[in-house]
């Protein structure tokens, strides 16, 4: 498992090969030069033979040799890890930009079904681990590997007895830091996972302040929050504590084989194998050649976290994506809309559409009625390809829409949603939408949607910055924003669902004349609770529990006395009723 | 910052042990080559195999104990460093609830977030590792410098000297680095901003087609955050070549000054090893140092993030007041005037009015008129510069908040549900609320029938996105009358519900004998009202009752029409 998200992270490597080549060299040239001024100090000791008996000339020569060395040293450790700095954080932006984009791609079935929370803290939280734990690695690692290689070249080069005994035990350091790494893992994944539900609850919690305030339920989030947050810390606690031992497990197994070198160079010297001196050399080598061993073992534990954060994007990433082969473009002008039996369901065996067939005439306006919760946003999802229908093909300008480009077929709707959302960017560019006009279109459609007054009284005007969390803006307001971006270009087919609901029956008058120019000659679909303002709709569709009961035009609907003239009896006749 | 690390003083006595552990560990490592020169001394000296046989026994145990000392050692620090991170995080969230809206909005949701979760991580590794490490790498630094006095007092001068010049490398490019990683926090915010952003926005980023172009936003905020960290960590990278420079150097002179020393015979060529090998212990011993000042360094600049949070009090002082007086108006303004911050228009202007018990006031006006920001205000969110508010006759801000929000019950325009069930969610303010209660609100609030055919325990997931608009602006009036109070404000509450279901909960609601104020852009709504409030611009423009507004009130006037106007003629 861990094999193919290992291999998977060499594949984002492979943008950075040169790099990559660069460091290992780097590596090389920082172990050797490192390793060298050892050799260079000792053999300038070495010219110190005795008083009035210092040979000064080798001395000076072996200083500047160590000057010049560790100058080198110095630069290529510090261009290094420079390197690995580059080739971390660009890996982690390269691998957070694809978890990015993924959301860009992923169909609304998964993200009306997943946390929000945990999704950014994969795209966020678990990037940054993995650059830790990668960071650590390639600082350690190479370095690492290329140390055990030449103390092992420096090792037989003494004695090849001493360097069996050395190199044959050392890689029980080894079986013992995998073995506790295996039961480490465990942990590592349940830590993420916990960490990751305290994200989304954190993230909910301060999302709903207003209501945490209002309901006084300060003490139950904490309760909540403080129950996930006992759980995190109980696996973090095991987590990090199983990793920290492989350090003092490993350095364990070393120190014995420190004793068993000892134990080898003792009787070797005895039998007259071996000089004193050489023992003193093979033990520090020893001691040199365990190190790595334990800085390897350490960056495994790190890894491995790295590699459990990584397999939760890759996750992420080799989710289902929204399919975009459609090859067509939609024309400029007036479209017809065509629903040929569809059906459609959020939750497999619960249908919401049931066989739906609908011919819309280019130019005509629809307009979709019913109680609350009936399915009427449904159509507008099946409409804009948030979802696909599960059988029958919807035709715009008789081509079915899977066919369309998905960019071609969503700029040809002018759509103001439901729930209005707001970017955080300024007020022009929440109008804009990445679409370019002049500030004379931007403010015309703003007045037009009579948003005009109110962004002006914001502080910077049109360059007021807004965000989706800050209450800045109304309910109200933020629809007329919407209302706005719509109006600054006119698209082929239109969409308002709920266009008005927070909007003022006043002001939702006075922009009614600039709707009315906007959809004169386009096909639109009117989403509406007021019936006064769908009553000019060339064909009403009732929808009652995911059906569409009845349909046709209001005088039809009203004389026919069924359930659209229910719905419209009730609400005027009591409105009015209630009002004297 | 001294708030946040006030939390490891209750582990007191782990973060001592546990460095103490690793003291005993490194002591232990220092009787090593003490053994080993005893070898080469008696045994090999001696020929003697079975004291060879036992010193090598002697280095067995101590690896031995060794082993145990320091898995001690980590289980003290790993404790201390989770569950200081789990207190710490536990007040962090428990302040962060103690802000107003005001706080949480001049602060930003994602940042908070991840100063939740990014920065407390970097925070608990930075304990864990300095609790391992800070007092094993000075000792092992400190004890080398020691044994060198001990070797040669006057050579030992080059420790002298090297030892703070390292201090100093490690002291000034930690103080350069930590506020660039402090930067590249706030870079993390901004991505975290965005990543939100985009899954919530998701239906209108698609619609306008702006996935390309929020991609190349986030792409190039994620470019500005690796330079940010490149900026970082080039500096920080400076810590280990640096100070292995300066070892060497210092290698350099020992030898240097130790030849000059030995010529004249006043020093030995095994003292000048002895020196030279103290002088690489430090250096192995730095190297060690330098991973734990880079976490440490990043793990500060978080601590400054999460202390920031910390010291910023909760701007609204809460009241003391439990009851409510007997008599007074329920709620009373004079003279009130707001902004949500200063510089920025007033939202508000002298607002005046009163409103009795167990009345309905009715606030009407055009969107962006300040019809939310009034509802807000009675419900202290937020606290207005000038004049005062009474609720039930006694200064809103004379109240403990925990009891005002008892009494005033505001059903928030953009009602929000929590994940959990519907249960979950309606008795989530009154959870010892019966049955009947339940079903009674839920009945008022015409949400039954829905609810029952899903079940009660049906789930809710994060902002209740899995019901529809009006369903949870149903779901959220019930919750609200599951929780009671004395006064309920309803803030457009109506607005995603079809008329009919509109005009039902306003009858079911007129039953309940409580102060209501009822905001709404529809006319029906608060034509029935006590008392009904215009307002345009941040002002009342019109106050009275439906009759003397449809007589006095142009603007009124209009309103009504632009929805009874045509019916008129039909009806």
């Amino acid at each position: 498992m861990y094999k193919k998200t290992l291999i998977r992270m060499f594949s984002y490597l492979a943008a950075y090969r040169g790099r990559f080549v660069l460091s290992v060299v780097m590596a090389l040239v920082y172990v050797l030069s490192s390793l060298y001024i050892p050799l260079l100090a000792g053999q300038a000791i070495d010219s110190l033979i005795g008083p009035g008996r210092v040979d000064f000339s080798l001395l000076t020569g072996r200083l500047a040799a160590i000057l010049v060395t560790s100058l080198v040293c110095f630069l290529s450790q510090y261009i290094l890890s420079r390197l690995n700095n580059t080739l971390v954080y660009s890996l982690s932006r390269n691998l957070r930009n694809d978890a990015f984009d993924k959301i860009g791609r992923l169909p609304f079935a998964y993200l009306d079904s997943h946390r929000q929370g945990d999704v950014v803290a994969r795209v966020i939280g678990d990037v940054e681990q993995v650059a830790d734990g990668l960071l650590l690695g390639f600082s350690q690692f190479l370095t690492a590997v290329l140390t055990i290689v030449l103390t092992i070249y420096y090792l037989f080069s003494l004695d090849w007895l001493m360097a069996l005994v050395v190199i044959l035990l050392s890689p029980l350091s080894l079986v013992v830091a995998s073995f506790i790494a295996r039961r480490t893992h465990k942990h590592f994944r349940k830590t993420a996972e916990k960490r990751s539900l305290q994200t989304d609850l954190t993230d909910e919690f301060i999302t709903n302040t207003g209501e945490v305030i209002c309901y006084n339920l300060q003490n139950q989030c904490q309760e909540r929050f403080g129950r996930v947050n006992d759980e995190w810390a109980e696996s973090s606690l095991k987590g990090t504590f199983y990793s920290s031992l492989v350090n003092p497990a490993t350095r364990a197994v070393n120190s014995i084989v420190y004793a068993c070198a000892a134990l080898t160079g003792s009787l070797l010297v005895i039998t007259g194998r071996m000089s004193v001196g050489g023992l003193t050399s093979a033990l520090s080598y020893a001691t040199q050649y365990t190190k790595p061993f334990n800085d390897i073992t350490g960056v495994v534990t790190e890894l491995q976290n790295a590699l459990v954060c990584a397999s939760r994007i890759f996750a992420l990433l080799d989710e289902a994506e929204v399919e975009d082969r459609g090859t067509l473009e939609l024309p400029h002008g007036p479209l017809s809309v065509s629903f040929r039996n569809v059906f459609f369901s959020y939750v497999s065996g619960q249908d919401l559409i049931r066989d739906f067939s609908l011919d819309i005439e280019s130019g005509r306006h629809v307009a979709i009625v019913g109680p609350t919760g009936a399915g009427k946003s449904t159509i507008i999802n099946l409409l804009m390809r948030y979802y696909d229908a599960d059988s029958g093909t919807i035709l715009i300008d008789g081509i079915p829409i899977g066919q369309l480009k998905l960019s071609s077929l969503r700029l040809s709707f002018g759509s103001v949603l439901q729930d209005s959302f707001i970017r955080r960017a300024t007020v022009r560019e929440n109008i804009a939408m990445g679409r370019s006009f002049t500030d004379d279109q931007i403010i015309a459609a703003c007045q037009k949607a009579h948003v005009h007054n109110i962004i002006m009284n914001l502080e910077n005007g049109y360059d007021t910055m807004l965000d989706d969390d800050e209450g800045l803006l109304s309910a109200g307001e933020r629809q007329l924003i919407a209302i706005a971006r719509c109006m600054v270009a006119l698209p082929n087919l239109l969409i308002l669902d709920e266009a008005t609901s927070s909007i003022d029956t006043r002001t939702e008058g006075l922009i009614q004349s600039s709707f009315n120019e906007m959809t004169r000659g386009r096909t639109s679909f009117v989403v509406a609770h007021r019936l006064s303002t769908i009553r000019n709709a060339d064909i009403i569709l009732v929808m009652k529990d995911g059906d569409i009961v009845e349909s046709g035009r209001h005088d039809e609907l009203l004389a026919r006395g069924g359930f659209y003239s229910e719905l419209y009896h009730s609400q005027y006749a009591k409105a009015v009723g209630q009002g004297r | 910052m001294g708030r946040l690390f006030s939390y490891l003083r209750k582990y007191t006595r782990d973060c001592i042990l546990a460095p103490l552990f690793k003291l005993l560990e490194a002591v232990l490592e220092l009787f090593v080559p003490l053994v080993v020169a005893a070898i080469i001394d008696h045994g090999i000296a001696d020929r003697d195999v079975s004291y060879i046989v036992r010193m090598v026994m002697v280095l067995f145990a101590l690896s031995v104990t060794g082993l145990a000392v320091s898995v001690t050692a980590q289980y003290f620090s790993a404790r201390a460093a989770s569950s200081f991170a789990r207190d710490a995080k536990k007040a962090l969230f428990e302040h962060i609830e103690l802000f107003s809206m005001a706080d949480c909005e001049k602060l930003g949701l994602a940042t908070l977030i991840n100063r939740m979760t990014g920065d407390m991580n970097q925070v608990q590794s930075g304990v864990n590792m300095t609790l391992r490490l800070l007092l094993r790498s000075p000792f092992v630094v400190l004890g080398a410098a020691f044994m060198a006095f001990v070797v040669d007092v006057r050579s030992a001068f080059v420790f002298v000297v090297v030892i703070p010049v390292l201090a100093l490398v490690v002291y000034l490019i930690m103080r350069v680095t930590v506020p660039r990683f402090r930067s590249v926090q706030g870079g993390v915010d901004d991505l975290l901003a965005r990543t939100r952003e985009n899954y919530r926005g998701a239906r209108v980023i698609r619609a306008f087609n702006l996935q390309e172009s929020e991609r190349k936003g986030f792409h190039d905020a994620g470019d500005s955050l690796l330079t940010r960290q490149l900026g970082a960590a080039s500096l920080s990278a400076l810590t280990n070549p640096m100070t292995s420079f300066v070892v060497n150097l210092g290698i350099m002179v020992l030898i240097w000054y130790g030849g000059l020393r030995v010529e004249a015979g006043t020093l030995t060529q095994g003292s000048v090893v002895a020196l030279f090998n103290y002088m690489s212990q430090i250096l192995v011993e730095l190297i060690k140092l330098a991973g734990l000042i880079q976490t440490m360094t990043r793990a500060l600049a978080s601590a400054r993030r999460v202390g920031s949070i910390f010291d910023m009090e909760p701007s609204m002082a809460d009241g003391s007041r439990m009851d409510s007086p007997e008599d007074g108006p329920a709620i009373e303004f004079r003279h009130v005037s707001f902004s949500y911050a200063e510089g920025c228009g007033r939202v508000l202007k002298d607002i005046s009015f009163r409103l009795e018990r167990g009345q309905t006031l009715g606030i009407i006006g055009a969107t962006g008129s300040g019809k939310s920001t009034l509802a807000a205000l009675m419900a202290r969110l937020y606290d207005p510069q000038e004049g005062e508010i009474l609720i039930l006759g006694a200064p809103v801000r004379s109240y403990r908040l925990s009891y005002l929000h008892d009494t005033v019950t505001l059903v928030l325009q953009k009602a929000r549900l929590f994940s959990g069930t519907i249960l979950g969610n309606l008795k989530l303010a009154s959870p010892h609320a019966t049955e009947e209660d339940v079903r009674a609100a839920l009945a008022d609030a015409q949400a039954l029938d829905f609810v029952m055919e899903k079940g009660l325990d049906a789930p809710v997931e994060a902002g209740g996105r899995n019901f529809s608009g009006g369903q949870r602006q149903r779901l959220s009036i019930a919750r609200a009358l599951v929780h009671g109070g004395s006064i309920l404000i309803l803030d457009d509450s109506f607005s995603a519900l079809d008329y009919k279901t509109d005009s039902l909960v306003r009858q079911a609601l007129a039953a309940r004998p409580v102060t209501k104020v009822i905001i709404s852009q529809r006319s029906s709504s608060v034509m029935n009202a006590d008392l009904i409030i215009l307002l345009e611009n941040g002002s009342i423009a019109a106050m009275g009752t439906h009759e003397e507004l449809m007589a006095s009130s142009p603007v009124y006037r209009e309103i009504h029409y632009t929805q009874f106007e045509k019916e008129d003629g039909d009806v």
